[in-house]
């Protein structure tokens, strides 16, 4: 949306398989341009600044924080939301499995944690560690209950949905 | 106790008791671990949280804060603001319109506003945080820039900020939520000097915060015609109706408030100043306005849990009774609609021969406090079940044996017969499972490599509440389906699910033909969701309206119908319609009794006042165990296993009532461990704001907690339960504060138990 003394920019991303473009003011974060602009209002946010994972998203398959990327960083790129995984009548095995577990009780942080779910199970098969990985040279990584919980601390549930969210995380993908 | 008082419970004593619920002991659908019936919409981002409204011409507003804690604005400019690009209007108080004080939360009022103020009706400032202008613009991007640009010149005036410094100005509040603020009996001081074993210690709480992760938003759109549609982020939908309605001038029919899902409400998702100024900025604008807290202005613009400093001393005789138990306690509050109720377990939990319990508060310039998931018993809990756990060991008694020695016949304050109390009960069970026979028994005497390993105990409690005053509409469709409305509120502890089940249970259908319609204030009136109480009072409201139902249909019978001439209490709802209850051959189904007609409803309204809590000593109880894991070297404390067993009464679900204990538990976890706003004592701004800042408990921190209930009805409550929402964090904090005791031999009495303190012992004041 343009506004008279506003730098704009015109940003096409992937999303969901689909292209998407539009004109925007340049401090538009992925966030904003994902719920505002395009109306996928699946991604949430709790904070805007980094510190709880609602926004979490795929970037090129990787989690992304989007209240701190800007849109026009995400330029060309392709981007993931919990919209694209699966839907009511589709559901992604981890989004039933977060209903079979109950991994959310508001479901306010949920969209984050399964977006972070579904990659960190690409990370885990590109072997990168974390601080608690055993075996630093190891290709890939063994998604133990500790590395799971580890590596999904980066998205907060104050609801308290965090033994089903792992319990979710770890029948899907867990070793 | 004022004569009225003593008329009431004179009369109450005479009233006789309600019916048992006969679903008090079905089984059919309540009890079953069924998954939410929300579940496909909100783990694929279906789910319509407030901030996801769209408008059309949608406008978004950004709010100034204050920057100072008591005083008057001299001068503000917004000159450079209006002038930004994209800004369509700034409200002040300059142009603000006129709103009227919003409806405090009271036991009497209908309101839920914790802020006694209207804000921008004067150039005072009440404290840090406080909004001073309000920027709308064409998009959230061009307001926030704005908001910067706004100047604002004070005239401070010297504020109360810091909770600790004012301690000797406490002064008694009017009552604890309608209790006195103090009662004794005996010679307590007396007693405790004569004991042979005593504890005199004084435990202290810094502030907490919801933190809840979804921020609060407000869209306000006015309609030509003068009336109001507010989407909120609200736990308490008819209550902010009266609260906005109420400030605005408004008649409450002229004023629609709508909220379908919250991401967590903790207590917190209440009337603040926000939705009032998202209203006004419309007002002021004519166009829809979307306001959405920062986070850091959910710190400072809504209030948290007070802090408080508890002095709790036990007397005890040589075999662990209780001669004389103390609780004099402080608390930081604005005004006393939110006393943070802290002397409430030590008024239910133990007999003691004499007794003095009480609270006082100190009045301070902070955004007023706010009811945090159990306030008052939770971070009462942890003062008085760490004093238990001091006395166990000076006796040298099984904690929980010292609890059985003085486990109440009656209530040990009022008097009262416990309408059911299991709380020894759910000590056995709960040991049992954790293997307390096994705990480590010597304070530091158990080491696995670089850890201290340490077990603890503690009681949780929470009082029964029903909320009186609510409505529930049952409409039965051509198709023989159910759909059970009222204006009720879901922020996660799964109210669509469990309504669902109890309404199936009361109208013999299967889950998938009811359905529950919530969250908008055109539907039945229903109470808040608060003090754990939305279950109860729902389940007993769909009762009255099952029984209208039934009216309303029989009417319907035609002359060839089996049940023809039937009166309502001939009959029960079984296998989809209605029945003889002595004769199964005379039966219709709903399909049959709605005929022709598109649907069939009526309306059930709850019984008044909720008596029974006058009458009965009603409480929930439970058992938290844990061990912790002291880092030798560092300090660092991890809670590596938790049984928590709970007697709740009847559990509806069995799997979501499990996820409200596991969450209470957690959030109980991040006030030992963690969770403190810091205050800056000059200032009196809180510093952390910001969900990095303010720790809460991750992953990372969160072990797997083993959930046991009881599953035992009360006879008097409807189908025999209690809410669950609270009593799980209440002991949570003192059963770790005894594990860290006993895993490193250093008590703290200061929360949260940070490894500084755990060190230097200098939490153990
Ligand atoms: S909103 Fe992006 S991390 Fe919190
Ligand atoms: S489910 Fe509510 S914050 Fe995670």
């Amino acid at each position: 949306m343009a506004h008279e003394g506003i730098s704009t920019a015109e940003v096409t991303v992937r999303v969901n398989g689909q292209s998407r473009s539009a004109d925007i003011d340049t401090r538009t974060s992925l966030l904003d341009l994902l719920r505002d602009r395009f109306r996928l209002t699946g991604t949430k946010w709790g904070c805007n600044q980094g510190g709880c994972g609602a926004c979490t998203v795929l970037v090129d398959d990787q989690r992304t924080l989007s209240c701190l990327m800007l849109a026009v960083q995400a330029d060309g790129r392709e981007v993931t939301t919990i919209e694209g995984l699966g839907d009511a009548a589709a559901l992604h095995r981890l989004q039933e499995a977060f209903i079979a577990h109950d991994g959310f009780q508001c479901g306010y942080c949920t969209a984050g944690q399964i977006c972070s779910g579904v990659a960190l199970a690409g990370e885990a098969a590109a072997g990168v560690p974390s601080v608690v990985t055993q075996d630093l040279r190891a290709e890939t990584v063994e998604l133990s209950v500790e590395e799971i919980r580890e590596r999904m601390s980066g998205n907060l549930c104050r609801c308290g949905a965090h033994n089903g969210i792992v319990a979710a995380v770890s029948e899907v993908y867990g070793s | 106790m004022s004569m009225m008082q003593r008329a009431t419970e004179a009369l109450n004593r005479t009233l006789p008791d309600r019916d048992v619920d006969p679903l008090t002991t079905a089984r059919r659908v309540v009890g079953q671990p069924v998954s939410r019936v929300d579940g496909p919409a909100k783990v694929t981002g279906g789910a319509a949280f407030t901030a996801d409204v769209d408008l059309p011409g949608m406008a978004f507003a950004s709010l100034v804060p204050s920057r100072i804690a008591r005083g008057r604005i001299r001068r503000i400019d917004v000159t450079r603001a209006a002038a930004a690009p994209g800004v369509i209007g700034v409200v002040t108080h300059d142009n603000a319109p006129r709103m009227d004080t919003p409806v405090l939360m009271t036991l009497t009022a209908k309101g839920c506003a914790f802020i006694d103020v209207a804000p921008l009706q004067d150039d005072v400032v009440r404290w840090n945080g406080q909004a001073v202008a309000v920027v709308v613009a064409e998009s959230q991007e061009c307001a926030d820039a704005a908001a910067h640009l706004v100047h604002v010149e004070y005239d401070a005036d010297a504020a109360r900020t810091s909770f600790g410094d004012l301690q000797s100005e406490a002064v008694f509040p009017a009552d604890v939520l309608g209790e006195p603020p103090e009662i004794t009996r005996g010679d307590v001081d007396g007693a405790l000097a004569g004991a042979a074993f005593v504890v005199d210690e004084v435990y202290s709480t810094p502030q907490h915060h919801h933190m809840a992760i979804e921020l609060h938003a407000t869209v306000a759109r006015w309609t030509p015609e003068g009336k109001l549609h507010v989407w909120d982020s609200t736990q308490a939908l008819v209550r902010t109706r009266h609260s906005l309605a109420h400030a605005m001038g408004l008649p409450e029919e002229d004023v629609t408030v709508t909220c379908r899902a919250v991401g967590g409400g903790f207590g917190n998702k209440t009337v603040w100043d926000h939705q009032l100024l998202c209203v006004a900025a419309a007002r002021v604008t004519g166009r829809p306005v979307r306001l959405a807290l920062r986070r850091k202005d959910a710190f400072r613009m809504t209030g948290g849990r007070a802090p408080s400093r508890q002095r709790v001393a036990l007397g005890a005789d040589a075999a662990g009774r209780l001669r004389a138990l103390v609780h004099d306690s402080v608390t930081g509050i604005v005004h006393e609609n939110s006393p943070e109720q802290v002397s409430v377990p030590a008024r239910h939990l133990y007999a003691a021969d004499t007794y003095r319990i009480g609270q006082k508060k100190v009045v301070l310039d902070v955004v007023p406090n706010a009811s945090m998931r159990a306030p008052g018993d939770s971070i009462g809990s942890f003062a008085l079940e760490s004093a238990i756990d001091e006395l166990a060991s000076r006796v040298g008694l099984d904690p929980i044996e010292l609890r059985r020695r003085n486990e109440p016949a009656v209530d040990p304050t009022d008097g009262t017969r416990f309408s059911k109390r299991h709380l020894i009960e759910a000590y056995r069970r709960g040991a049992e499972r954790f293997g307390w026979q096994e705990r480590n028994r010597v304070p530091g005497g158990q080491r696995d490599g670089r850890w201290l390993v340490g077990h603890g105990t503690a009681s949780a409690f929470y009082p029964y509440i029903r909320m009186p005053g609510g409505k529930v509409r049952i409409r039965i469709t051509a198709d023989g389906r159910a759909i059970v409305s009222a204006a009720a509120n879901d922020m996660g502890m799964g109210t669509e699910t469990v309504q669902v089940q109890q309404a199936a249970e009361r109208l013999g259908l299967p889950i998938d033909r009811v359905g529950f319609e919530f969250g908008d204030t055109t539907l039945p009136e229903s109470p808040i969701a608060a003090g754990s109480a939305q279950t109860a009072s729902l389940v007993i409201t769909v009762a009255a309206a099952a029984e209208e139902l039934k009216k309303v249909l029989l009417k319907r019978v035609p002359r060839r119908s089996a049940l023809y001439g039937l009166k309502p209490n001939d009959v029960v709802y079984r296998d989809g319609g209605l029945r003889h209850a002595g004769d199964p051959s005379r039966a219709a189904t709903f399909e049959e009794l709605v005929g022709e007609a598109e649907y069939v409803e009526a309306v059930g309204s709850s019984p008044m006042l909720p008596l029974e809590f006058m009458k009965y000593s009603m409480h929930g109880y439970g058992a938290h165990f844990c061990e912790v894991r002291v880092d030798a070297v560092t300090g660092e404390t991890r809670v590596s296993r938790w049984v928590a067993c709970i007697d709740a009464g009847r559990i509806i679900n069995p799997k979501t009532a499990a996820s409200q204990i596991r969450g209470a538990v957690i959030m109980g976890v991040g006030s030992a461990l963690m969770e403190e706003g810091l205050v800056d004592r000059r200032t009196g701004r809180t510093v952390n704001a910001s969900a990095a800042e303010y720790h809460v408990p991750v992953h990372a921190d969160v072990c797997d907690i083993d959930v046991i209930f009881l599953d035992l009805p009360d006879p008097l409550t409807p189908m025999g339960v209690h809410g669950v929402g609270e009593i799980g964090i209440v002991g949570v904090a003192a059963a770790v504060a005894n594990a860290v005791y006993n895993a490193t031999g250093v008590r703290v009495r200061d929360l949260p138990i940070t490894l500084d303190k755990i060190f230097t012992g200098s939490g153990a004041s």
